[in-house]
Order: C-alpha cells, then sequence, then structure tokens
C-alpha cells in the first residue's frame, strides 16, 4: 500500500503506524460526559467501504495524516496533514 | 510405470544436453540423468516408479504431473543444513551430486508399514480426528496428537541454521509480465517495442513457457533481449499481488547449483511495484476421478507430452489416454511421434474433430468413445485399466467394465487457468461454461490476463491476446504504441473445451477415487461433507482439507466444487470458489527473512558509552533495542555476587550508572507548560524554571502508562524524560495530540534522546564527587536543592545537572552532549576515585529502586492504574488531562484491584518473578491466585530476598504470612507482606 504523504510524496506503507478511526473527536473535558467518554474510548464503527483513518508517518516527516481510504479495495482517496498547517496529497 | 529413456534419434528432448550426464541418488541408490533434466524425469527416464508415499493413507504415489502442481513427487532434498523437504520433482532441476529422499514412508518406500491405515479407509474419513481424538476432554487430543502428527505428514525440516544468503531487491517497471509463453513473451515484446520498462517473470528454468525450445520461442526471446529497459527473471516465481500493484517474486539464484558459488545468495526475493501488470500465468491440467485414480502410472496427459518433448522420457511402454477434450490428442501425436506404443485412446464423447480422429489412427491406438475409464487396475504400479460405457446425461459409467492392459495411463479432465495472482488481486472469478473452468475476473487492480489464463488456450489466440495486452499496458503507462508483427501460428484445430466428466465411476464403483491426491481427501469425503452440513465451499475446504495442502489444490479444486455442485444440485458458480491467497507455490522462509537474521533482524542501539562499558568488563543485557551494562563482574562472582557488591557500594559511598537509554523530548513553544499540564496527571503549570517534577502519563481509558522526571529549562522549554520502553510511542502521542487534538497549542516537540548522554551519580559521597568534577557550580543542599536542575561546565563541557533520586541516595544526573559521554564519565570516575566510586549495571540499579519501592516496566504493565502502585496522591482531581475520566470509572476505583506492597521472603529463599500469590492454606488445584510477584531482587541493604508485587487488598494484608507459587517449576516460597517501601521509607538519605 502507498500512502500519499502530502509532505514526503507517495511512501511505503512500512514507514507509517496506524492511528485509528480520524472520525472521532476528543470530548470537551468541560462538558463531556461519561458516555462521551465512553464512545470516545471504546467505540469505533467498522466501516465497508470509504474510511477515515489517522496515519503517522514515524518513518519520515513524523506528520500525522488523516487518510480516506476504501476498507475493502485498501484504495486510498487521498491524505491530509493534521494540525495548524493543513496540506493535501493525492495518490499519484 | 516403466519409463524410459527415448532414443536419441527420436523427436523430442529438446531441453537436456545428452554429452553432459550427471550423478545423483534417490533414497541412497545411484541414477544418471542429463543436463536439462528434472529430478523427476530423469527417475522416470530410470523406470522409477515410485515417488512417494500419501498423506494420511500412506498408499504409493508416482508422478503426476510436469510442474508446480505436482500433488505427490515431494521429496527432501540434500543433507544437513541444506535439506530441504517437500521439494517438488517435478521442478528440481537435475545437477552432479543431487541427493533426494523420498517421504513419509516408513521403514522404506516400497513397504511401507503405516499403508494399513488404507485398510481402515472409511474410518479415516473427513473430520475422524476431529470426531474421534478432541472428545470428551481436551486431554484425549493432547494425548493422540504427538502419534497422528508422526503418522501423517510431509518431509522433517532441518533444525540447522541455514547456510546460505538471501538477496532482497526493489524493482520498479511500467509493465511486469508474468508468465514466458505465447501470451507473456508477446505482452513483453509489445510493451518493449513501445519503450516501456518491463519485467518479465517465469517459474521455469528457461523462459519460453509451452514454447520452450521452439525456434519461434528463441526468435521472440533474442527480440526481447535486444531492447534495453527489459529484465528478463527466469526461474522467478511471481507468488503474491499485493495492494498498489506490488507484487512478490523469488528467484531461485543458485538451487540448481549444488551450493551456491562464492557471493551467490541461494534466492533472491523481489519486490516489484509494476504501473501496469500483464499476467500471461497459462493454465494447468485437470485429472478425471475414477478407482484407484492415484495409482503409480497414471499421469496428467500434457505432462507425458512435455516428458518425451523437452526430457526424451517415454512415460511408459504401454501407454492409454482418458480425455474428454480433443487437446489431450496432442500428447497422443507427440508420443506416438517418438515411436511410444499407444494402447487405447477411451474419450467419453461419443463424437471427435475429425483432427482428434486422425491422430488416433495415426497412432494406430483402438477408440473407444463414449467410455470412461472407470478404474485404475494393478498392485504398487498400474498394470490395466476398466474402462465402461459413458453415460453423459446421467455423469456416470454403466454398464460391465472391460480390461485393457497399460502400464501409463495419461488423463486429461480439461485444463484450469491459473488464475491465482488475479484472484489475490481482487478480481472475483468468472464462471466459463465452455472451458468449465473459472476465469479472472473484473480487474480492481492496473492489471490485464493474456493467453491459457485468460481462457484462450490456441497458440496464435495466445499471441494474438498477449500483444493486445502489452500494447494496452503500455498504452495505459502513456507509452505510443508501435505496432509489432504477429508471428505466424496456425490456429490449434485441436480445441480444448471439454465434456464436462469429474468423476467417472459407476454408481457404487470400486477402490478409493481421489479428489486432492495431495491430501488424501477423497470424493466420498465430499459426498461426507455434504451429509454432515459442511456445504459451503469454504466449509468444504476446511472440513475436508480438500485443497489445504502445499499445493494448494491446484489439481483438485475445481474438481471438488464440481463434485459439490453434483451432490446439491446446482451449478458449479452457483456453488462459487474461494478466493486464492498467496503465495502461489511456497515460499523459503529464508526468501522472505533475507538480510534480516541473527543480529541483523533489528538495529541493535548502543548508548555514547557502550565502548567504555565493554573496554570496562561490563556484561552487556537487551532492553529494547537498546544494549546496557548488566553488572560489572569482579573475578569470578556470579550476577548476584556482582549486583549486591554494586549496590552496597552505592549505599556505602558512590556509583554512577548510564542512564542514556531513558526516551528524552525537547518540549517547547510558549504553551509548553500548558500542555504538559495536560499530559500528566499531575501539575506542571507552576514547576518553576530550574526544578524538575516527577509526572505520570496516562492513558486515555484512565490506566497509567509512563512516568519520567521533567525539567523546566526556561519558561518556554522543558526536557521530558520517559521509560526506556516508551520512548518512541510517548513522542507519537504527544506529536498525535498536538496535531489532532490541541492544533491551536504553540509547542514543538523532538526527541533528544540520542542527543544527550545521561549518568546517574548516587550514594551519600556524591555530591563531594561532582563538586570536585564539575566547574564550580555550587554544589550545597541549598545552590542545588532536590529536585533543583543547573545548567553548568565539566571540563569545558556544557551539562546539565538535576538533583534526582532512583536509588533512594543523595544523587544526581548528569546529561551531556553524546559526543562528550566518555570525556565526562571518566573525569567523574576519576573524581570520585578517593571514594572507591564504581560504575554499576541494570542490575544494581533494579535493586537499589525495589528496596525503594520505585516502580517501573514490571509494574507499569498496562493493566495498573496509579491508585494500584500508591500513586493516587500525583493523580489531580482539580485539572482536566488526558485519561483524567476514565480513571474515575467503577472498574479502576474497585477496592478488590491487585494493589503494589512488598514482599520479603520468610524462609530466605529465592523469589521468582511472575509467581502467584496464594494462601498458605489453600490445597484447591490450581489455588486461587490472589496477585503475584513482579520485580525481585536480593537486598543488601535488608539482607534479604524481597520483591514487589500486585496483591488483592494489598495494603490491608501487610503482616500476613503468603505463599509466593511457580507450579511450572514446582517452587513454593513463603512470603511476607509488607508495605513496599523495604528501605528508608521517609526519604531521609536523599534529601541531606
Amino acid at each position: 500500500m502507498l500512502i500519499p504523504c502530502p509532505h514526503c510524496g507517495p511512501r511505503d506503507l512500512g514507514e507509517f503506524t496506524y492511528g485509528g478511526d480520524a472520525t472521532k473527536d476528543r470530548p470537551d473535558p468541560d462538558r463531556a460526559t461519561a458516555e462521551d467518554w465512553n464512545d470516545y474510548v471504546f467505540h469505533r464503527d467498522n466501516p465497508r467501504g470509504r474510511h477515515a483513518e489517522y496515519w503517522h508517518h514515524g518513518q519520515g516527516c513524523r506528520l500525522w495524516l488523516k487518510v480516506t481510504r476504501d476498507t475493502v479495495t485498501h484504495k486510498i482517496e487521498g491524505a491530509e496533514t493534521v494540525g495548524p498547517a493543513k496540506r493535501e496529497g493525492t495518490p499519484s | 510405470m516403466s519409463g524410459y529413456r527415448l532414443s536419441p534419434n527420436a523427436p523430442g528432448g529438446s531441453q537436456i544436453d545428452r554429452s553432459k550426464p550427471l550423478d545423483f541418488t534417490f533414497d541412497g541408490e545411484a541414477y544418471e540423468g542429463f543436463a536439462g533434466d528434472t529430478l523427476a524425469s530423469a527417475l522416470l527416464a530410470s523406470s522409477v516408479d515410485l515417488y512417494g508415499r500419501s498423506f494420511k493413507y500412506h498408499r504409493p504415489r508416482g508422478l503426476l504431473s510436469a510442474g508446480v502442481e505436482e500433488p505427490n513427487a515431494l521429496v527432501t532434498l540434500g543433507s544437513g543444513a541444506r535439506s530441504e523437504p517437500n521439494t517438488r520433482a517435478t521442478v528440481v532441476e537435475l545437477f552432479d551430486g543431487l541427493e533426494a529422499k523420498s517421504q513419509n514412508r516408513w521403514p522404506s518406500l516400497g513397504f511401507d508399514v503405516m499403508a494399513v491405515n488404507g485398510l481402515a479407509g472409511p474410518i479415516l474419513s473427513a473430520g475422524f480426528y476431529y470426531k474421534t481424538f478432541m472428545g470428551p476432554t481436551a486431554k484425549a487430543w493432547m494425548f493422540y496428537e504427538h502419534f497422528i502428527r508422526k503418522a501423517a505428514g510431509l518431509g522433517a525440516g532441518t533444525k540447522l541454521p541455514d547456510p546460505d544468503r538471501y538477496e532482497e531487491m526493489n524493482a520498479f517497471c511500467d509493465v511486469l509480465v508474468v508468465g514466458s509463453g505465447p501470451a507473456g513473451l508477446m505482452a513483453a515484446l509489445t510493451a518493449a517495442g513501445s519503450g516501456a520498462r518491463v519485467v518479465l517473470a517465469d517459474e521455469q528454468a528457461a523462459l519460453g513457457g509451452n514454447l520452450r525450445g521452439s525456434g519461434l520461442s528463441h526468435d521472440l526471446l533474442a527480440k526481447l533481449s535486444a531492447h534495453d529497459g527489459v529484465t528478463l527473471l527466469p526461474r522467478t516465481t511471481v507468488y503474491g499481488y499485493y495492494d498498489d500493484n506490488t507484487l512478490g517474486a523469488v528467484e531461485r539464484v543458485a538451487d540448481h547449483l549444488p551450493v551456491p558459488a562464492e557471493g551467490q545468495p541461494r534466492e533472491r526475493h523481489w519486490t516489484i511495484r509494476a504501473r501496469e501488470v500483464v499476467l500471461a500465468t497459462g493454465a494447468i491440467e485437470r485429472p478425471i476421478v475414477f478407482g484407484d485414480n492415484d495409482k503409480p502410472g497414471v499421469m496428467l496427459a500434457d505432462a507425458g507430452r512435455l516428458y518425451v518433448e523437452r526430457h526424451g522420457v517415454a512415460p511408459g511402454r504401454q501407454v492409454a489416454l482418458f480425455t474428454n477434450n480433443d487437446g489431450a490428442y496432442r500428447s497422443v501425436a507427440a508420443l506416438a511421434a517418438a515411436g511410444i506404443s499407444i494402447a487405447a485412446i477411451v474419450d467419453a464423447r461419443a463424437q471427435i474433430s475429425p483432427a482428434a480422429r486422425s491422430i488416433a489412427d495415426a497412432a494406430g491406438a483402438e477408440l473407444l468413445l463414449g467410455q470412461a475409464v472407470t478404474r485404475a487396475l494393478g498392485g504398487q504400479q498400474l498394470s490395466g485399466i476398466a474402462v465402461a460405457t459413458y453415460d453423459a446425461a446421467a455423469g456416470t459409467s454403466v454398464g460391465t467394465a472391460r480390461t485393457i492392459a497399460a502400464d501409463c495411463l495419461l488423463v486429461s479432465g480439461g485444463w484450469t487457468p491459473t488464475i491465482h495472482l488475479a484472484s489475490q488481486a481482487g478480481g472475483t472469478a468468472r464462471w466459463d461454461e465452455t472451458l468449465t473452468a473459472f476465469l479472472p475476473g473484473a480487474a480492481h487492480q492496473p492489471w490485464r490476463a493474456a493467453g491459457a489464463c485468460n481462457g484462450s488456450l490456441g497458440t496464435a489466440a495466445s499471441l494474438a491476446e498477449g500483444a493486445q495486452a502489452g500494447a494496452e499496458a503500455a498504452r495505459a503507462c502513456g507509452f505510443a504504441s508501435s505496432p509489432v508483427s504477429l508471428p505466424a501460428a496456425t490456429d490449434e484445430p485441436l480445441a480444448d473445451a471439454p465434456l464436462p466428466v469429474w468423476d467417472a465411476r459407476p454408481k457404487g464403483g470400486k477402490g478409493k477415487a481421489f479428489v486432492d491426491l495431495q491430501h488424501d481427501v477423497t470424493a466420498s469425503d465430499v459426498a461426507l461433507a455434504h451429509r454432515e452440513g459442511f456445504r459451503s465451499v469454504e466449509h468444504l475446504k476446511r472440513y475436508t482439507t480438500l485443497g489445504m495442502a502445499t499445493d494448494q489444490g491446484k489439481t483438485s479444486n475445481i474438481i471438488g466444487l464440481a463434485l459439490m455442485a453434483r451432490e446439491r444440485q446446482l451449478s458449479i458458480p452457483e456453488v462459487g470458489t474461494t478466493r486464492f491467497r498467496p503465495p502461489y507455490t511456497p515460499v523459503s522462509l529464508g526468501a522472505l527473512a533475507g538480510q534480516a537474521r541473527g543480529g541483523h533482524f533489528r538495529p541493535t542501539r548502543r548508548t555514547a558509552l557502550h565502548d567504555w562499558h565493554i573496554a570496562n568488563g561490563a556484561e552487556m543485557v537487551e532492553a529494547g533495542l537498546w544494549l546496557r551494562p548488566r553488572i560489572y563482574r569482579q573475578g569470578n562472582e556470579t550476577v548476584e555476587q556482582a549486583y549486591v557488591r554494586e549496590a552496597r557500594q552505592v549505599r556505602e559511598s558512590v556509583g554512577m550508572v548510564d542512564v542514556s537509554t531513558l526516551g528524552k523530548i525537547d518540549v517547547q513553544g510558549p504553551d509548553a507548560s500548558e500542555f504538559l499540564n495536560r499530559v500528566y496527571s499531575n501539575g506542571f503549570l507552576k514547576l518553576p524554571e530550574g526544578k524538575a517534577r516527577y509526572g505520570l502519563m496516562l492513558r486515555e481509558d484512565g490506566f497509567l502508562w509512563d512516568d519520567g522526571t521533567t525539567w523546566r529549562l526556561s519558561e518556554t522549554q522543558f526536557l521530558m524524560t520517559t521509560t526506556t520502553a516508551n520512548a518512541a510511542p510517548v513522542l507519537s502521542q504527544l506529536e498525535f495530540l498536538l496535531a489532532a487534538v490541541w492544533p491551536e497549542m504553540k509547542v514543538a516537540v523532538t526527541s533528544v534522546t540520542e542527543q544527550w548522554a545521561g549518568m546517574a551519580v548516587s550514594g551519600p559521597k556524591s555530591r563531594e564527587v561532582l563538586a570536585a568534577a564539575l566547574d564550580g557550580i555550587d554544589m550545597s543542599n541549598e545552590a542545588l536543592p532536590f529536585m533543583g536542575v543547573r545548567k553548568g561546565h565539566l571540563n569545558g563541557v556544557p551539562v546539565l545537572v538535576a538533583r534526582l533520586s532512583f536509588s533512594g541516595e543523595l544523587a544526581y544526573e548528569v546529561y551531556c552532549g553524546a559526543h562528550h559521554g566518555e570525556s565526562v564519565w571518566t573525569r567523574i570516575l576519576e573524581a570520585g576515585k578517593p571514594f572507591g566510586m564504581i560504575p554499576y549495571g541494570v542490575e544494581a540499579l533494579g535493586t537499589l529502586r525495589i528496596e525503594k519501592g520505585h516502580v517501573a516496566g514490571p509494574e507499569l504493565d498496562g493493566r495498573t492504574t496509579a491508585e494500584d502502585l500508591g500513586l493516587a496522591s500525583m493523580v489531580s482531581t482539580k485539572k482536566p488531562f488526558i485519561g483524567s475520566s476514565m480513571y474515575q470509572r467503577e472498574g479502576l476505583t474497585d477496592p478488590a484491584r491487585l494493589k503494589l506492597v512488598g514482599f520479603v521472603s520468610a524462609k530466605g529463599d529465592k523469589i521468582r518473578p511472575g509467581a502467584h500469590l496464594v494462601s498458605a492454606g489453600d490445597t484447591a488445584s490450581p489455588p486461587k491466585s490472589l496477585g503475584h510477584i513482579t520485580s525481585t531482587t536480593y537486598s543488601p541493604a535488608l539482607e534479604k530476598y524481597i520483591a514487589l508485587g500486585l496483591l488483592e487488598d494489598g495494603p490491608n494484608r501487610i503482616g500476613e504470612t503468603l505463599v509466593a507459587t511457580y507450579p511450572l517449576k514446582n517452587i513454593d516460597v513463603e512470603v511476607e507482606v509488607v508495605s513496599s517501601h523495604f528501605f528508608d521509607p521517609d526519604g531521609s538519605r536523599m534529601h541531606v
């Protein structure tokens, strides 16, 4: 699998670590209920098809990426950096 | 099988060189073959009939095929460290001095006592082991398993280290062509002609596939070699098709040689990234099921042709053919041309083409149309066949059988396209009614299939399809196509479309009828699976193990599906097929491991002080990837004597330990203190400059994750330390939080683990030592109080000095740039000389921390909370932090949780880490575990064996006596429960 890192270009899967479901936002600790936390920490969908995931380019630029991937075909639609300076990469 | 070598005057033998005889042995007996022979062809030429015993019933087995699909002729090659089991004799290239042994027989291939299993046939049917040995208790299986595994099986591997070298290659190309038959050659040539970079790989010893040895293949290969940018890879099996058009291949560089040449790898693993792939993987002939169809002498029709044409070997003296298609008449033509007598042609069809009939006539063979072979006759070797009328409508033979003498029966049930790679790439196979076979489905990745793999079995059609696929692939890569003229080839007059004949037996026919020869799965096993409800193809496969042997059912899968379809009264496509998985053929572990073996399996990390440790007698121990000094042994001390001496010296005077392996993260930015305050469970906002603080990190789920000290170097800069093990995960987590959770925070984090060398100077004399070593830092308690951090110099080298204590003694950590590590370390040791200062290793480090009850890796095991370890006061209730909400949940505040306490050995016995804590009077088997021991040591301070452990209701059991039991070694040690703070509980020694 090649992940199109917006900073480094397409790179082999081996350079990345999977970081889990990117559709979950960490609850605001000032307002969140126990159920919110339970959902954030433990509950994950297991979608068939399009999915947003975090991947960490630990053996490269060390940026965290949000990757849109099809869980059936492993086809990657695109990737963007997560954080203050957003950049996008598309599969070549 | 009465095989023999044909005379040099007979046509055929295109691959052998009769001027180069080769000597080899099979089961210790000497044989001769020629260069260009396979082990199988050379043995067949020497009239060898028996090649192995079958997996379950130990039935005698001969050669079925001439290629990678061989289910029977598995042999062990070589001896000693180079011994390799389960190689297919049909693809082993012969070399001088080759040693081969048959497998799964005892005492000999000709006489095997386990063949009695065949008599017990009906009870060894599908699911027999599960039904018989699994119940009523698991113990039954534990008892029988050993005997069953011994009786059923393949060859035995060697336990010696592999003496050979394996290489890894990464290749990039525009077009990868898999298979070098007519379709593959044309695809490669067309793509290369357009300017594409082409890799052409083929599993056989020479390129050409079905055209091997022909003038046409010579021409095409010559043209191909003239192109730059073409890589030809014979002896290379593309075994796996992975995401993003990445394919795995193994090149057998030296398997055809006695040993690899100097510097030559045995095998080379290729990771090929191709923009486009052409699959020209051909097709594999399939047999037809009849009684005792595994009898040596029964061979696939095309294999018989290949032995004649390639190796100049006749498969028998009296050959019969059983077919359901025209294509198999090619084999008759080839054998007849070589002067081999054709006894009979049994064809299940009532009508055959004029071309087939003229071949039969020319061969002078008796032609039996509308008939089928119902049983193979003979003892250990075929002596004849039983033939009866075939009722195509009923799909079974009828009437009385007639016997025909034959020592070899060639069988053809049609062709199965080799769609393995296409299936791996994600395409769902599609059924082709004409070929009664599955073809590659729609492509999800950029590949296209051509030739026999795509269902086009004729040479002319394959050439045309290959050329088209090559042109399309090149075009898809952006190359303008340049027309390539197709070589002249007339289309085969012999069509390969078969009459669907799967099981030719009459109802109640005699003899075992095998579907999967390698796993001894019979037609009645398929019927049994159906009766017992294992009807889906996935269940059929697992219940009968059909297609799960090393040949992956290359000759049997489709027959198994057909028989299940017959049972279920459905069509084959309605029954469906399983998806193929890599590897296509077995891949050696050496090829997959490549260079990553022994010390190269993973990186080794050495601290800046490594060379000094080695030069000064340290014995090193692995800590993750790191090597750390374990002890500095003196004389013939035991490990225990060494660490006790080292720890004692620290408590009495002073010692120094290398702590460079601790994770070190530089945290900088205007929001750094707020960030740390959210990451650690305790407060960091108010940590003043020049001070360090011990902090705890929790996971989001509330469990304890990591600990360490973090030093405030300035208003906006901190140096965080982590445990050695968690250095990388903590950095990743901090990066994640700053990117995904709090992107508004102005903080940067960087690993500086390898930039700093760190050393802990511990003991009552440490202050005096450092006062002498450092360039004018005021080391007084007032100037550098407990947890204070100062910048300074040592011999002009900039250093950081922090007053921290893991040992419980007055102690300091000194950090300097890694390249200055050794000079700083030796200078401090020199300053310590008057006090008898020593270096100490991680054993003594552990002893000192256990005596203090400090937690480390064994206690921070991912299942403990701060409260479990007596660190609840470090968890703030006034601020949110990572894990703060989950920390409060019910399960983590349960008073029954295991809690950290100390243990003292009551009678002077050693305590084992991992021992379980049980009540002394508990006689249950097993006794109820109340907790377990995590860390143990001999304590020089207490002069006793002590331990830390996690115990149910621990703090309330202080004073009780329990047993630390280790049933695996039958060790029971009486222990007294005490506080985890064994030594100097009020901490007075480190505050002086």
